[in-house]
């Protein structure tokens, strides 16, 4: 377990650095009193989508899966209005076609899908960005972990 | 392990890859994964690992969503200083 955490000190610095300054950002943003319960909703998905793509940042071009990851956030803002609509009415019926496959589908597929880039990749390319993934998410949860607890205090 | 020479390899480009290549990175997974039969490398096969793998990084997921939305809550409460939060992280 050690092992996950001592790589990527600089990332980890660059990621939290990051991180805040978007939370803080967040923050100002924010209306006055209490907040409904949308603007919850809301603002999670938008921590959510910053705490990625300041890890992707911060780990820089270096990796493929970093690379892919910020094209990907950059498209879907960039697209969000505009094709709403049409991709929520064509991903309903790709939901349903995926339960039925999933149990078909082989290993190195189902990892393809939750590595960002992985589809394009060789079996070995795969497995290396997916070691250095696995490491930068451990670290990503570690450092949010942190930052909610010293915010709870 | 046959089941890793029978999956398709994609046509990435002229070199072949080793099986050996592939047995190091599976290992190599195999050791970051939080688990108590990690040590035990020559038993575990590698289909294993990669079940293994994409079920932590969906845990992994799963807790950055808690996380985001724990965070999403504190941040209209509170009113903390981030010298303060930087300085504890830098000193881990």
């Amino acid at each position: 377990m050690t092992s996950i955490y001592q790589i990527n000190s600089a990332t980890r610095i660059r990621f939290a650095r990051r991180f805040l300054i978007s939370l803080s950002r967040m923050r100002r943003a924010s209306t006055l009193g209490p907040p409904s319960d949308e603007e919850i909703r809301t603002r999670t998905r938008r921590i959510r989508i910053v705490s990625y793509s300041s890890m992707a940042f911060a780990v820089g071009s270096s990796r493929a899966w970093s690379r892919a990851l910020v094209l990907k956030i950059r498209n879907r803002a960039r697209f969000r209005g505009i094709l709403r609509n049409k991709c929520l009415a064509s991903k309903k019926k790709r939901v349903i076609k995926r339960h039925k496959v999933s149990r078909e589908m082989s290993k190195t597929d189902m990892l393809r899908r939750l590595v960002p880039g992985g589809a394009g990749m060789g079996i070995c390319g795969l497995l290396e960005e997916t070691a250095h993934y696995m490491t930068c998410l451990a670290t990503q949860v570690k450092v949010m972990q942190s930052i909610a607890d010293h915010y709870s205090k | 392990m046959s089941s890793r020479r029978s999956r398709s390899r994609p046509s990435s480009g002229s070199s072949r890859i080793t099986d050996d290549q592939i047995l190091d990175l599976v290992s190599k997974l195999q050791q970051l994964l939080p688990e108590i039969g990690n040590r035990r490398s020559d038993k575990v096969s590698a289909a294993k690992v990669l079940q293994d793998t994409c079920n932590c990084i969906r845990s992994l997921h799963r807790e950055v969503d808690d996380l985001s939305e724990r965070l999403s809550e504190l941040l209209a409460t509170t009113d903390t200083a981030q010298a303060a939060i930087i300085r504890n992280l830098l000193t881990q």
